[in-house]
């Protein structure tokens, strides 16, 4: 008995599938979800969602959201979602550069602050996702 | 009836105005075909929301969440999504006269203006508008759209609002945009369309239910005025490539119309110059 996977955002389904297991970024830590699962609602942080099929393990990078676990369906409603293979390793590198830079300078004020620590955890979500899909190759 | 070079001229500048409305056909034409897919796209995320939110409803407590609560109905806030442009035939048109009917039957009722047409119509015929939203861009993103939801719900939250509804064309298909008034706030999941009995199935949450619910209600709001945006923008090209259409095929009837006439003009003309010319000559034959 599969899972029914979906992963939603405003955007576009970035994901629809049959699979054996997922273990998701929850926002108390990550959790892995297999057929059966007790019904269940959190919201995501940002992290790597992790799919299984048949063997083969998937990575995706998802940025918040919520993850509906329900019978055998699995809805994820996240604001963005990227595919391993969509990342652009060192674009994220660089983003991860430019916000260590400007939190190393002082940031102007709060809201930059935090900006540029929402930057870094993107940016650093993105390299994982993209590393872990290169490791495996 | 006008002379022969009359008609001339206005076939000239009839073929100009239709260059004109064709080359606006084909523009409207590629800002449709993007904004219909992007509301298409996007319309699956808002369900899913509604659907989940539906299944949260048994958990969800009014005192919570400041955003379910349900008061008496003094006034109400109507969001008026109209186009900033016009050339979209009727669809403004009929939006506002819906929302105006609705806001009459209420017994006070506050207008948000998105676009300019409606902000200038809802001006003259003095209506309260608290806020205007001009010039939103052709692919809006939710940062555009997140503004105005939040102050949809300030002016829920703080209550100078009883009940806050949108008022939009939905997009149906290229050829149908259906003016659509929808009540967005106090927002209750249970008699939202669709809505199902209360699970028996005990849901867990994590990290608890009211942290979850106080996430995605917000967030809801957010996404429904993002896909109203989307729809009206995809409603507007539609329309507006509708209306050029027409009017390109208009010009091209009015130019067989006005082609035909010239051509029957010049046609007596000539016909007129050869009697001349053959009763001349026969006068000089007897002379």
């Amino acid at each position: 008995m599969p899972l029914h996977l979906e992963v939603i955002t405003p955007e576009r389904k970035v994901y629809e599938d049959d699979v054996d297991m997922v273990v998701a970024p929850a926002s108390e830590g990550y959790v892995g979800i297999l057929p059966h699962h007790v019904p269940l609602f959190t919201t995501l942080g940002p992290g790597e969602f992790k799919v299984k099929k048949s063997g083969v393990e998937e990575v995706l990078a998802v940025f918040g959201g919520f993850m509906d676990v329900r019978g055998d369906r699995v809805v994820v409603l996240t604001d963005a979602a990227e595919p391993a293979e969509e990342i652009d390793a060192s674009r994220a590198q660089q983003a991860r550069e430019r916000a260590q830079q400007v939190l190393a300078a002082g940031p102007a004020s709060a809201a930059d602050e935090q900006r540029a620590r929402a930057e870094l955890q993107r940016a650093l979500v993105r390299l994982r996702v993209s590393e872990s899909r290169r490791r495996r190759r | 009836m006008p002379s022969e070079r009359e008609l001339r001229r206005r076939v000239r500048s009839i073929k100009n105005i239709q260059q004109v409305t064709r080359a606006m056909e084909l523009v409207a034409a590629s800002k449709m075909r993007r904004a219909q897919a992007a509301v298409l796209a996007s319309r699956p995320y808002e369900e899913r929301l509604r659907t989940v939110l539906n299944e949260l409803a048994p958990y969800a407590d009014p005192e919570t969440s400041p955003l379910l609560a349900k008061r008496e109905v003094r006034r109400v806030g109507i969001v008026l999504v109209t186009t900033d442009r016009g050339l979209v035939g009727p669809m403004n048109v009929n939006l506002i006269r819906a929302a105006l009917r609705f806001s009459e039957q209420q017994p006070a009722a506050s207008f948000v203006a998105v676009g300019r047409k409606g902000i200038n119509q809802l001006r003259r015929v003095r209506a309260t508008v608290t806020a205007e939203f001009p010039g939103i861009p052709d692919r809006p993103s939710s940062t555009d759209t997140n503004v105005i939801a939040r102050v949809a719900v300030e002016e829920f939250v703080t209550g100078k609002v009883d009940e806050l509804y949108l008022a939009f064309t939905r997009f149906v298909n290229t050829l149908r945009q259906e003016p659509t008034i929808r009540r967005l706030l106090p927002f209750t999941p249970g008699e939202m369309e669709g809505a199902q009995p209360p699970p028996t199935l005990q849901y867990l949450f994590e990290p608890d239910p009211e942290t979850v619910l106080n996430e995605v209600i917000p967030r809801l709001i957010e996404v429904a005025v993002f896909q109203t945006i989307l729809e009206s923008k995809a409603s507007a090209f539609s329309a507006q490539m509708v209306a050029m259409r027409n009017a390109t095929d208009a010009a091209g009837d009015l130019i067989d119309d006005l082609t035909l006439s010239a051509n029957k003009a010049r046609q007596s003309r000539i016909t007129k110059e050869m009697l001349e010319i053959a009763s001349g000559a026969e006068a000089l034959g007897k002379g």
